[in-house]
Protein backbone atom coordinates (compact mmCIF):
# COMPACT_ATOMS: atom_id res chain seq x y z
CA UNK A 1 0.00 0.00 0.00
CA UNK A 2 2.67 2.36 0.21
CA UNK A 3 2.94 3.51 -2.84
CA UNK A 4 6.48 4.69 -4.46
CA UNK A 5 7.02 8.61 -6.25
CA UNK A 6 5.86 8.43 -9.94
CA UNK A 7 2.93 5.63 -8.93
CA UNK A 8 0.28 8.37 -9.55
CA UNK A 9 0.27 11.02 -11.95
CA UNK A 10 1.42 14.49 -10.74
CA UNK A 11 -1.96 16.16 -10.64
CA UNK A 12 -3.14 13.29 -8.34
CA UNK A 13 -0.10 13.50 -6.18
CA UNK A 14 -0.74 17.05 -5.98
CA UNK A 15 -4.43 17.26 -5.52
CA UNK A 16 -4.16 14.33 -2.61
CA UNK A 17 -1.45 16.26 -1.02
CA UNK A 18 -3.33 19.50 -0.84
CA UNK A 19 -6.59 17.65 0.63
CA UNK A 20 -4.27 15.43 3.04
CA UNK A 21 -2.61 18.43 4.38
CA UNK A 22 -5.96 19.65 4.88
CA UNK A 23 -7.70 17.09 6.77
CA UNK A 24 -4.57 17.43 9.04
CA UNK A 25 -3.90 20.74 9.70
CA UNK A 26 -7.98 20.17 10.60
CA UNK A 27 -7.16 16.86 12.60
CA UNK A 28 -4.02 19.52 14.46
CA UNK A 29 -6.66 22.03 15.33
CA UNK A 30 -9.14 20.05 16.95
CA UNK A 31 -6.79 17.51 18.49
CA UNK A 32 -4.82 20.43 20.14
CA UNK A 33 -7.97 21.10 21.71
CA UNK A 34 -8.73 17.36 22.48
CA UNK A 35 -5.93 16.17 22.82
CA UNK A 36 -4.38 17.40 26.75
CA UNK A 37 -0.73 17.85 27.08
CA UNK A 38 -0.42 13.79 28.43
CA UNK A 39 -2.10 12.32 25.57
CA UNK A 40 0.61 13.40 23.07
CA UNK A 41 3.17 11.01 24.49
CA UNK A 42 0.42 8.51 24.50
CA UNK A 43 -0.71 9.23 20.81
CA UNK A 44 3.25 8.56 20.25
CA UNK A 45 3.18 5.26 21.69
CA UNK A 46 0.51 4.62 19.70
CA UNK A 47 1.74 5.07 16.99
CA UNK A 48 5.04 3.64 17.48
CA UNK A 49 2.58 0.34 18.47
CA UNK A 50 1.00 0.95 14.97
CA UNK A 51 4.18 0.99 12.67
CA UNK A 52 5.36 -2.31 14.81
CA UNK A 53 2.04 -3.76 13.76
CA UNK A 54 2.71 -2.78 10.23
CA UNK A 55 5.88 -5.00 10.06
CA UNK A 56 4.24 -7.73 11.01
CA UNK A 57 3.12 -9.46 7.69
CA UNK A 58 0.34 -12.10 7.94
CA UNK A 59 -0.38 -14.10 4.89
CA UNK A 60 -3.05 -13.46 2.60
CA UNK A 61 -3.52 -15.86 -0.54
CA UNK A 62 -0.92 -17.50 -2.92
CA UNK A 63 1.82 -15.82 -1.93
CA UNK A 64 0.32 -12.40 -1.00
CA UNK A 65 0.73 -11.02 2.33
CA UNK A 66 -0.57 -8.12 4.07
CA UNK A 67 0.00 -5.92 7.29
CA UNK A 68 -2.22 -4.05 9.20
CA UNK A 69 -3.39 -0.81 8.31
CA UNK A 70 -3.90 0.07 11.77
CA UNK A 71 -6.32 3.15 10.69
CA UNK A 72 -9.93 1.74 12.41
CA UNK A 73 -7.73 0.59 15.35
CA UNK A 74 -6.10 3.98 15.95
CA UNK A 75 -9.69 5.61 15.38
CA UNK A 76 -11.65 3.09 18.13
CA UNK A 77 -9.05 3.80 20.94
CA UNK A 78 -7.88 7.14 20.27
CA UNK A 79 -10.79 8.93 18.86
CA UNK A 80 -10.90 9.59 14.72
CA UNK A 81 -8.91 13.23 14.74
CA UNK A 82 -6.04 12.01 17.04
CA UNK A 83 -6.32 8.14 15.63
CA UNK A 84 -6.02 9.59 12.01
CA UNK A 85 -3.14 11.76 13.24
CA UNK A 86 -1.02 9.00 14.58
CA UNK A 87 -2.26 6.78 11.19
CA UNK A 88 -0.49 10.21 9.09
CA UNK A 89 2.33 10.26 11.47
CA UNK A 90 3.47 6.58 10.94
CA UNK A 91 3.10 7.38 7.02
CA UNK A 92 5.25 10.29 7.24
CA UNK A 93 7.88 8.52 9.09
CA UNK A 94 7.96 5.21 6.67
CA UNK A 95 8.27 7.92 3.81
CA UNK A 96 11.09 9.76 5.93
CA UNK A 97 13.16 7.59 7.37
CA UNK A 98 12.38 4.01 5.78
CA UNK A 99 12.08 5.26 2.40
CA UNK A 100 8.62 2.85 2.54
CA UNK A 101 6.19 5.02 0.17
CA UNK A 102 7.77 8.06 -1.93
CA UNK A 103 7.93 11.81 -1.06
CA UNK A 104 5.88 12.88 -3.56
CA UNK A 105 3.38 9.80 -2.94
CA UNK A 106 2.28 11.14 0.88
CA UNK A 107 -0.68 13.24 -0.27
CA UNK A 108 -2.44 9.82 -1.48
CA UNK A 109 -0.75 7.44 1.04
CA UNK A 110 -1.76 9.84 4.12
CA UNK A 111 -5.10 10.29 2.62
CA UNK A 112 -5.26 5.95 1.41
CA UNK A 113 -3.93 4.65 4.68
CA UNK A 114 -4.84 7.01 7.44
CA UNK A 115 -7.76 9.65 6.39
CA UNK A 116 -10.00 7.16 5.02
CA UNK A 117 -8.94 4.44 7.46
CA UNK A 118 -9.09 6.34 10.59
CA UNK A 119 -12.59 8.15 9.22
CA UNK A 120 -14.20 5.44 7.31
CA UNK A 121 -13.45 3.10 10.09
CA UNK A 122 -14.88 5.80 12.71
CA UNK A 123 -18.17 6.21 10.53
CA UNK A 124 -18.41 1.92 10.00
CA UNK A 125 -17.88 1.77 13.74
CA UNK A 126 -20.36 4.26 14.80
CA UNK A 127 -22.73 2.87 12.22
CA UNK A 128 -21.81 -0.97 13.90
CA UNK A 129 -21.55 0.25 17.29
CA UNK A 130 -26.10 0.93 16.85
CA UNK A 131 -26.27 -2.82 16.16
CA UNK A 132 -24.63 -4.36 18.42
CA UNK A 133 -25.03 -4.98 22.09
CA UNK A 134 -24.28 -2.40 24.24
CA UNK A 135 -21.32 -4.23 26.28
CA UNK A 136 -17.23 -4.52 25.58
CA UNK A 137 -18.10 -7.25 23.28
CA UNK A 138 -20.26 -5.48 21.15
CA UNK A 139 -17.58 -2.72 20.92
CA UNK A 140 -15.20 -5.44 20.23
CA UNK A 141 -17.15 -6.72 17.73
CA UNK A 142 -17.86 -3.42 15.78
CA UNK A 143 -14.56 -2.11 15.68
CA UNK A 144 -13.26 -5.03 14.20
CA UNK A 145 -15.93 -5.13 11.07
CA UNK A 146 -15.07 -1.51 11.33
CA UNK A 147 -11.51 -2.12 10.79
CA UNK A 148 -12.53 -4.99 8.36
CA UNK A 149 -14.84 -1.83 6.15
CA UNK A 150 -12.01 0.46 6.61
CA UNK A 151 -9.34 -1.85 4.52
CA UNK A 152 -11.44 -2.21 1.75
CA UNK A 153 -12.43 1.21 1.65
CA UNK A 154 -8.64 2.16 1.18
CA UNK A 155 -8.35 -0.28 -1.38
CA UNK A 156 -11.46 1.28 -3.42
CA UNK A 157 -9.85 4.78 -2.69
CA UNK A 158 -6.71 3.93 -4.26
CA UNK A 159 -8.52 2.70 -7.13
CA UNK A 160 -10.52 5.79 -7.53
CA UNK A 161 -7.13 8.00 -7.89
CA UNK A 162 -5.96 5.12 -10.36
CA UNK A 163 -9.20 6.27 -12.62
CA UNK A 164 -7.64 9.94 -12.43
CA UNK A 165 -4.03 9.36 -12.56
CA UNK A 166 -2.96 5.94 -13.72
CA UNK A 167 0.74 5.58 -14.58
CA UNK A 168 0.57 2.71 -16.69
CA UNK A 169 -2.23 1.02 -19.47
CA UNK A 170 -4.32 -0.96 -16.81
CA UNK A 171 -7.69 -0.68 -16.88
CA UNK A 172 -9.40 0.78 -14.00
CA UNK A 173 -11.40 -2.18 -14.00
CA UNK A 174 -8.73 -4.66 -13.18
CA UNK A 175 -7.25 -2.47 -10.81
CA UNK A 176 -10.38 -2.05 -8.80
CA UNK A 177 -10.88 -6.10 -9.20
CA UNK A 178 -7.64 -6.69 -7.74
CA UNK A 179 -7.12 -4.29 -5.26
CA UNK A 180 -10.31 -4.89 -3.54
CA UNK A 181 -10.76 -8.15 -4.16
CA UNK A 182 -7.18 -8.94 -2.23
CA UNK A 183 -8.02 -6.09 0.26
CA UNK A 184 -11.64 -7.99 1.10
CA UNK A 185 -8.92 -10.79 2.36
CA UNK A 186 -6.65 -8.36 3.91
CA UNK A 187 -9.57 -6.91 5.79
CA UNK A 188 -10.53 -10.36 7.03
CA UNK A 189 -6.84 -10.25 8.81
CA UNK A 190 -6.86 -6.79 9.80
CA UNK A 191 -10.61 -7.67 11.46
CA UNK A 192 -9.43 -10.24 13.38
CA UNK A 193 -6.28 -8.90 14.42
CA UNK A 194 -8.26 -5.43 15.37
CA UNK A 195 -10.94 -7.69 17.15
CA UNK A 196 -8.31 -9.04 19.29
CA UNK A 197 -6.23 -6.19 20.21
CA UNK A 198 -9.41 -4.42 21.22
CA UNK A 199 -10.41 -7.49 23.29
CA UNK A 200 -7.46 -7.64 24.92
CA UNK A 201 -7.16 -4.02 25.61
CA UNK A 202 -10.89 -4.09 26.84
CA UNK A 203 -10.20 -6.59 28.94
CA UNK A 204 -7.53 -4.74 31.15
CA UNK A 205 -8.00 -1.29 30.53
CA UNK A 206 -11.22 0.12 29.32
CA UNK A 207 -10.96 3.29 30.12
CA UNK A 208 -8.22 4.07 27.23
CA UNK A 209 -10.36 3.11 24.73
CA UNK A 210 -12.26 5.99 23.11
CA UNK A 211 -14.70 4.08 21.48
CA UNK A 212 -16.15 2.47 24.60
CA UNK A 213 -17.08 5.46 26.67
CA UNK A 214 -20.66 5.64 25.75
CA UNK A 215 -20.76 2.38 28.21
CA UNK A 216 -21.58 2.62 31.74
CA UNK A 217 -19.56 0.86 34.31
CA UNK A 218 -22.53 -1.87 34.39
CA UNK A 219 -22.50 -2.36 30.92
CA UNK A 220 -18.75 -2.92 30.89
CA UNK A 221 -18.77 -5.15 33.55
CA UNK A 222 -21.30 -7.54 31.81
CA UNK A 223 -19.53 -9.94 31.46
CA UNK A 224 -20.49 -10.76 27.41
CA UNK A 225 -18.40 -13.69 26.04
CA UNK A 226 -21.06 -13.13 23.08
CA UNK A 227 -19.27 -10.79 21.42
CA UNK A 228 -15.93 -12.56 19.79
CA UNK A 229 -16.26 -15.36 18.07
CA UNK A 230 -19.86 -14.57 16.16
CA UNK A 231 -18.86 -11.16 15.20
CA UNK A 232 -15.75 -12.20 13.91
CA UNK A 233 -16.68 -15.01 12.08
CA UNK A 234 -20.31 -12.52 10.80
CA UNK A 235 -17.23 -10.22 9.77
CA UNK A 236 -15.93 -13.26 7.67
CA UNK A 237 -18.82 -13.91 6.48
CA UNK A 238 -19.53 -10.11 5.35
CA UNK A 239 -16.57 -9.55 3.63
CA UNK A 240 -16.17 -12.98 1.84
CA UNK A 241 -20.19 -11.82 0.87
CA UNK A 242 -19.05 -8.35 -0.46
CA UNK A 243 -15.84 -9.73 -1.88
CA UNK A 244 -17.56 -12.01 -4.38
CA UNK A 245 -20.19 -9.44 -5.35
CA UNK A 246 -17.45 -6.63 -5.99
CA UNK A 247 -15.40 -9.10 -8.42
CA UNK A 248 -18.92 -10.08 -10.34
CA UNK A 249 -18.94 -6.48 -10.66
CA UNK A 250 -15.20 -6.11 -11.60
CA UNK A 251 -15.05 -9.38 -13.61
CA UNK A 252 -18.10 -8.52 -15.78
CA UNK A 253 -16.54 -6.07 -17.92
CA UNK A 254 -12.91 -7.56 -19.00
CA UNK A 255 -15.47 -10.28 -19.88
CA UNK A 256 -17.79 -7.69 -22.13
CA UNK A 257 -14.64 -6.18 -23.61
CA UNK A 258 -13.44 -9.48 -24.79
CA UNK A 259 -17.17 -9.96 -26.56
CA UNK A 260 -16.78 -6.73 -28.14
CA UNK A 261 -13.29 -7.26 -29.22
CA UNK A 262 -14.62 -10.79 -30.71
CA UNK A 263 -17.29 -9.66 -31.96
CA UNK A 264 -16.43 -6.43 -33.88
CA UNK A 265 -12.66 -7.87 -34.58
CA UNK A 266 -10.58 -5.15 -32.26
CA UNK A 267 -13.15 -2.80 -35.23
CA UNK A 268 -14.15 -0.82 -32.42
CA UNK A 269 -12.03 2.89 -32.08
CA UNK A 270 -12.08 4.36 -28.63
CA UNK A 271 -15.34 6.42 -28.66
CA UNK A 272 -15.93 9.56 -26.86
CA UNK A 273 -17.93 9.28 -23.90
CA UNK A 274 -19.92 11.76 -22.27
CA UNK A 275 -17.64 12.57 -19.95
CA UNK A 276 -14.68 13.60 -22.07
CA UNK A 277 -11.28 11.87 -21.01
CA UNK A 278 -9.29 14.98 -19.79
CA UNK A 279 -10.84 14.47 -16.50
CA UNK A 280 -9.99 10.94 -16.25
CA UNK A 281 -6.52 9.17 -16.94
CA UNK A 282 -6.60 7.73 -20.90
CA UNK A 283 -5.10 4.94 -18.93
CA UNK A 284 -7.36 4.07 -16.73
CA UNK A 285 -10.02 3.76 -19.25
CA UNK A 286 -8.33 3.02 -22.22
CA UNK A 287 -8.98 -0.20 -23.31
CA UNK A 288 -12.31 -0.52 -21.83
CA UNK A 289 -15.32 -0.89 -23.61
CA UNK A 290 -17.63 -0.74 -21.56
CA UNK A 291 -16.94 2.40 -19.94
CA UNK A 292 -20.22 3.49 -18.43
CA UNK A 293 -19.89 0.37 -16.09
CA UNK A 294 -16.73 1.16 -14.87
CA UNK A 295 -17.72 4.09 -14.37
CA UNK A 296 -20.63 2.98 -12.32
CA UNK A 297 -18.46 0.87 -10.68
CA UNK A 298 -16.20 3.87 -9.73
CA UNK A 299 -19.19 5.83 -8.84
CA UNK A 300 -20.26 3.57 -6.45
CA UNK A 301 -16.93 2.80 -4.58
CA UNK A 302 -16.46 6.72 -4.98
CA UNK A 303 -19.92 7.55 -3.24
CA UNK A 304 -19.29 4.68 -0.35
CA UNK A 305 -15.77 6.05 0.31
CA UNK A 306 -17.10 9.73 0.67
CA UNK A 307 -20.39 8.59 2.86
CA UNK A 308 -18.21 6.63 5.10
CA UNK A 309 -15.43 9.58 5.50
CA UNK A 310 -17.38 12.40 5.33
CA UNK A 311 -19.51 10.86 7.94
CA UNK A 312 -16.64 10.08 10.31
CA UNK A 313 -15.57 13.35 9.60
CA UNK A 314 -18.86 15.41 10.21
CA UNK A 315 -19.59 13.05 13.48
CA UNK A 316 -16.03 14.06 14.93
CA UNK A 317 -16.37 17.13 14.64
CA UNK A 318 -19.80 17.65 16.25
CA UNK A 319 -19.09 14.65 18.85
CA UNK A 320 -19.04 17.39 21.95
CA UNK A 321 -17.93 14.42 24.28
CA UNK A 322 -14.32 15.28 24.74
CA UNK A 323 -11.85 12.79 26.08
CA UNK A 324 -11.25 13.49 29.57
CA UNK A 325 -9.10 11.35 31.36
CA UNK A 326 -9.24 11.45 35.45
CA UNK B 1 18.49 -5.84 26.16
CA UNK B 2 18.30 -1.87 25.80
CA UNK B 3 20.65 0.28 23.23
CA UNK B 4 23.43 -2.55 22.47
CA UNK B 5 20.67 -4.23 20.31
CA UNK B 6 19.42 -1.22 18.49
CA UNK B 7 16.89 -2.60 16.02
CA UNK B 8 14.55 -0.45 13.71
CA UNK B 9 15.48 3.18 14.48
CA UNK B 10 18.44 3.58 15.88
CA UNK B 11 20.17 1.19 12.80
CA UNK B 12 18.89 3.91 10.28
CA UNK B 13 21.46 6.77 10.82
CA UNK B 14 24.92 5.56 9.66
CA UNK B 15 27.62 7.62 11.53
CA UNK B 16 29.99 9.48 9.36
CA UNK B 17 31.47 12.88 8.29
CA UNK B 18 30.66 13.25 5.42
CA UNK B 19 29.73 17.01 3.69
CA UNK B 20 26.19 15.44 3.52
CA UNK B 21 26.17 14.26 7.17
CA UNK B 22 27.11 17.69 8.50
CA UNK B 23 24.42 19.83 6.46
CA UNK B 24 21.45 21.12 8.61
CA UNK B 25 18.62 19.12 8.46
CA UNK B 26 16.38 21.39 7.27
CA UNK B 27 18.23 22.23 4.14
CA UNK B 28 18.60 18.83 2.95
CA UNK B 29 14.73 17.88 3.47
CA UNK B 30 13.91 20.77 1.53
CA UNK B 31 16.33 19.96 -1.39
CA UNK B 32 15.89 16.00 -1.33
CA UNK B 33 11.95 16.69 -1.32
CA UNK B 34 12.70 19.34 -3.95
CA UNK B 35 14.77 17.26 -5.84
CA UNK B 36 12.03 14.44 -5.81
CA UNK B 37 9.04 16.88 -7.19
CA UNK B 38 11.20 17.79 -9.86
CA UNK B 39 12.13 13.78 -11.18
CA UNK B 40 8.32 12.87 -10.09
CA UNK B 41 7.09 16.03 -12.94
CA UNK B 42 9.52 14.92 -15.51
CA UNK B 43 8.25 13.29 -18.25
CA UNK B 44 8.74 9.65 -18.74
CA UNK B 45 10.44 9.62 -22.11
CA UNK B 46 13.27 12.28 -21.56
CA UNK B 47 15.72 9.08 -20.80
CA UNK B 48 18.47 11.14 -20.90
CA UNK B 49 17.28 13.59 -18.02
CA UNK B 50 16.88 10.24 -15.64
CA UNK B 51 20.00 8.85 -16.49
CA UNK B 52 21.55 12.67 -15.05
CA UNK B 53 19.09 12.45 -12.28
CA UNK B 54 20.32 9.22 -11.03
CA UNK B 55 24.11 10.52 -11.56
CA UNK B 56 22.99 13.20 -9.27
CA UNK B 57 21.28 10.92 -6.88
CA UNK B 58 24.13 8.12 -6.67
CA UNK B 59 26.86 10.69 -6.64
CA UNK B 60 25.02 12.03 -3.52
CA UNK B 61 24.95 8.20 -2.63
CA UNK B 62 28.66 7.67 -3.02
CA UNK B 63 29.20 10.98 -0.63
CA UNK B 64 27.54 9.99 2.20
CA UNK B 65 30.07 6.59 2.06
CA UNK B 66 27.24 4.54 3.42
CA UNK B 67 28.20 2.08 1.36
CA UNK B 68 26.69 0.35 -2.13
CA UNK B 69 25.46 -3.05 0.75
CA UNK B 70 23.32 -0.62 2.56
CA UNK B 71 22.54 1.00 0.04
CA UNK B 72 20.71 -1.74 -2.29
CA UNK B 73 19.59 -3.41 1.21
CA UNK B 74 17.15 -0.63 2.27
CA UNK B 75 16.14 -0.38 -1.55
CA UNK B 76 14.44 -3.29 -1.26
CA UNK B 77 11.37 -1.57 0.24
CA UNK B 78 10.17 -0.57 -3.43
CA UNK B 79 10.82 -4.44 -4.58
CA UNK B 80 6.02 -4.99 -4.10
CA UNK B 81 5.85 -2.18 -6.39
CA UNK B 82 8.52 -3.03 -8.72
CA UNK B 83 6.86 -6.65 -8.90
CA UNK B 84 3.86 -4.40 -9.81
CA UNK B 85 5.55 -2.44 -12.64
CA UNK B 86 7.28 -5.52 -14.38
CA UNK B 87 4.05 -7.72 -14.82
CA UNK B 88 2.77 -4.39 -16.22
CA UNK B 89 3.74 -4.80 -19.80
CA UNK B 90 1.90 -8.35 -19.88
CA UNK B 91 -1.46 -6.33 -18.94
CA UNK B 92 -0.96 -3.69 -21.36
CA UNK B 93 -2.93 -3.51 -24.61
CA UNK B 94 -1.52 -0.68 -27.39
CA UNK B 95 0.62 -1.14 -29.71
CA UNK B 96 2.81 -4.35 -28.87
CA UNK B 97 6.41 -5.22 -29.68
CA UNK B 98 7.96 -8.89 -29.57
CA UNK B 99 11.03 -9.78 -27.40
CA UNK B 100 12.01 -13.37 -27.72
CA UNK B 101 8.84 -14.34 -28.68
CA UNK B 102 6.79 -12.90 -26.29
CA UNK B 103 4.59 -9.79 -26.86
CA UNK B 104 5.10 -7.07 -24.92
CA UNK B 105 2.83 -3.65 -24.80
CA UNK B 106 4.93 -0.44 -25.87
CA UNK B 107 3.05 1.61 -23.57
CA UNK B 108 3.24 -1.04 -20.70
CA UNK B 109 7.13 -1.18 -20.93
CA UNK B 110 7.22 2.93 -20.72
CA UNK B 111 5.08 2.77 -17.90
CA UNK B 112 7.33 -0.19 -16.00
CA UNK B 113 10.04 2.34 -16.73
CA UNK B 114 8.24 5.39 -15.31
CA UNK B 115 7.87 3.51 -11.76
CA UNK B 116 11.24 2.11 -11.57
CA UNK B 117 12.97 5.14 -12.18
CA UNK B 118 10.86 7.44 -10.07
CA UNK B 119 10.50 5.27 -7.03
CA UNK B 120 14.22 4.18 -7.46
CA UNK B 121 15.49 7.71 -7.43
CA UNK B 122 12.78 8.67 -4.82
CA UNK B 123 13.86 6.10 -2.81
CA UNK B 124 17.36 6.73 -3.32
CA UNK B 125 17.74 10.60 -1.79
CA UNK B 126 15.13 9.30 0.55
CA UNK B 127 17.85 6.87 2.02
CA UNK B 128 20.96 9.49 1.58
CA UNK B 129 18.36 12.06 3.81
CA UNK B 130 17.84 9.25 6.65
CA UNK B 131 21.11 7.87 6.59
CA UNK B 132 23.11 10.86 7.04
CA UNK B 133 20.65 12.95 9.56
CA UNK B 134 20.54 12.00 13.19
CA UNK B 135 16.80 11.56 14.18
CA UNK B 136 16.75 14.29 17.04
CA UNK B 137 18.65 16.78 14.25
CA UNK B 138 15.51 15.51 11.73
CA UNK B 139 12.71 16.12 14.66
CA UNK B 140 14.61 20.18 14.64
CA UNK B 141 14.57 20.46 11.20
CA UNK B 142 10.87 19.64 10.80
CA UNK B 143 10.08 22.34 13.82
CA UNK B 144 12.56 25.01 12.13
CA UNK B 145 10.42 23.98 8.77
CA UNK B 146 7.13 25.17 11.00
CA UNK B 147 5.59 21.88 10.90
CA UNK B 148 2.92 22.10 13.57
CA UNK B 149 4.65 21.04 16.85
CA UNK B 150 2.17 18.61 17.91
CA UNK B 151 3.27 17.05 14.93
CA UNK B 152 6.81 16.78 15.74
CA UNK B 153 5.87 16.03 19.17
CA UNK B 154 4.18 13.04 18.08
CA UNK B 155 6.63 11.88 15.68
CA UNK B 156 9.34 12.20 18.48
CA UNK B 157 7.68 10.03 20.80
CA UNK B 158 7.04 7.32 18.26
CA UNK B 159 10.61 7.02 16.79
CA UNK B 160 11.36 6.79 20.56
CA UNK B 161 9.12 4.14 21.65
CA UNK B 162 9.62 1.82 18.05
CA UNK B 163 12.68 -0.10 19.31
CA UNK B 164 11.28 0.12 22.97
CA UNK B 165 8.46 -1.76 21.46
CA UNK B 166 9.98 -4.11 19.12
CA UNK B 167 12.21 -5.48 21.57
CA UNK B 168 9.21 -6.19 23.70
CA UNK B 169 7.91 -7.65 20.82
CA UNK B 170 10.84 -10.24 21.11
CA UNK B 171 11.20 -10.74 24.40
CA UNK B 172 7.26 -11.74 24.04
CA UNK B 173 7.93 -13.76 21.14
CA UNK B 174 10.61 -15.18 22.60
CA UNK B 175 8.59 -16.46 26.14
CA UNK B 176 5.89 -17.99 23.87
CA UNK B 177 8.23 -20.00 21.76
CA UNK B 178 10.06 -21.00 25.10
CA UNK B 179 6.30 -22.18 26.29
CA UNK B 180 6.45 -24.51 23.39
CA UNK B 181 3.95 -22.20 21.65
CA UNK B 182 5.03 -22.15 17.27
CA UNK B 183 3.69 -18.69 15.75
CA UNK B 184 3.59 -20.11 12.45
CA UNK B 185 0.06 -20.49 10.90
CA UNK B 186 -3.06 -19.15 10.63
CA UNK B 187 -5.31 -20.47 13.16
CA UNK B 188 -2.30 -19.48 16.27
CA UNK B 189 -3.15 -16.09 14.97
CA UNK B 190 -4.71 -15.55 18.68
CA UNK B 191 -2.31 -16.02 21.10
CA UNK B 192 -0.46 -13.21 18.60
CA UNK B 193 -2.87 -10.92 18.49
CA UNK B 194 -3.32 -10.88 22.53
CA UNK B 195 0.07 -10.51 23.14
CA UNK B 196 -0.27 -7.45 20.58
CA UNK B 197 -3.10 -6.20 23.15
CA UNK B 198 -0.67 -6.59 25.68
CA UNK B 199 1.71 -4.90 24.20
CA UNK B 200 -0.04 -1.98 23.51
CA UNK B 201 -1.50 -1.70 27.28
CA UNK B 202 2.04 -2.22 27.85
CA UNK B 203 3.31 0.85 26.51
CA UNK B 204 0.58 2.38 26.90
CA UNK B 205 1.64 2.16 30.86
CA UNK B 206 4.38 2.94 30.12
CA UNK B 207 3.95 6.22 28.33
CA UNK B 208 1.85 7.28 30.81
CA UNK B 209 5.11 6.39 33.79
CA UNK B 210 7.60 7.98 31.31
CA UNK B 211 5.31 10.87 30.62
CA UNK B 212 5.14 11.90 34.50
CA UNK B 213 9.13 11.31 34.99
CA UNK B 214 9.28 13.89 32.30
CA UNK B 215 6.62 16.68 33.55
CA UNK B 216 8.94 15.83 37.30
CA UNK B 217 11.41 16.72 34.99
CA UNK B 218 10.23 20.31 33.92
CA UNK B 219 9.00 19.01 30.31
CA UNK B 220 6.42 21.99 28.90
CA UNK B 221 5.45 20.19 26.14
CA UNK B 222 8.33 21.05 23.95
CA UNK B 223 11.17 18.94 23.81
CA UNK B 224 14.66 21.20 24.50
CA UNK B 225 17.01 22.05 21.95
CA UNK B 226 20.67 21.13 22.51
CA UNK B 227 22.24 22.43 20.03
CA UNK B 228 20.10 24.70 17.75
CA UNK B 229 22.43 25.70 14.90
CA UNK B 230 20.03 27.42 12.11
CA UNK B 231 21.27 26.99 8.58
CA UNK B 232 22.62 30.04 7.17
CA UNK B 233 22.16 32.06 3.85
CA UNK B 234 25.45 30.71 2.47
CA UNK B 235 24.28 26.80 3.43
CA UNK B 236 21.01 27.23 2.17
CA UNK B 237 22.13 28.74 -1.37
CA UNK B 238 24.70 25.60 -1.65
CA UNK B 239 22.47 23.46 -0.68
CA UNK B 240 19.63 24.60 -3.02
CA UNK B 241 21.99 24.63 -6.03
CA UNK B 242 21.28 20.75 -5.97
CA UNK B 243 17.99 20.72 -6.81
CA UNK B 244 18.41 24.03 -8.91
CA UNK B 245 20.42 21.52 -11.35
CA UNK B 246 17.53 18.64 -11.22
CA UNK B 247 15.25 21.55 -12.50
CA UNK B 248 17.70 23.20 -15.10
CA UNK B 249 18.22 19.04 -16.37
CA UNK B 250 14.30 19.33 -16.34
CA UNK B 251 14.05 22.54 -18.16
CA UNK B 252 16.86 21.89 -20.74
CA UNK B 253 15.13 18.50 -21.54
CA UNK B 254 11.50 19.77 -22.36
CA UNK B 255 12.73 22.38 -24.43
Amino acid sequence: MHAPDGFLQPSVALVTAILSIGVLALGLRHAGRELGDRQVPLAGVAAAFIFAAQMVNFPVAAGTTGHLLGGALAAVLLGPWVGMLVVSVVVIVQALLFADGGLTALGYNTLNMAIVTAFGGWAAFLLMRKVMPRTSGGVVGAGAVAAGISVVLSAAAFSIEWLFGASAPVAFDTVFGAMVGVHVLIGIGEAVLTGLVLSAVMASRPDLVIGAQHLTHDELAAKSRVGMRPFLIGSVFAAVVVGVVISQFAASSPDGLERVAIDNGFAESASDHIFGSSVFSDYATAGVSNESLSLAVAGIAGIAVTLLVGGGVLSASRSVRRRQMA
Amino acid sequence: MSGAHGSTVSRIFIPGDSRIHRLPSETKLVAVVAAVVVMAVTPRQEVVAFVLYAVGAWSVIAMTGIGLATYVKRLAVIIPFVLFAVIVPFLGGGESVQVVGVSLSVDGLWATWNILVKAGLGATLSIALSATTRVPELLHGLTRLRVPRLLVAIIAFMLRYIDVLVEQLGRMRRSMVARGHDPRWLWQVKPIASSAGALFVRSYERGERVHQAMLARGYSGVMPVVTDRQASLREWLSVMLYPLVFVVVLVVAVM
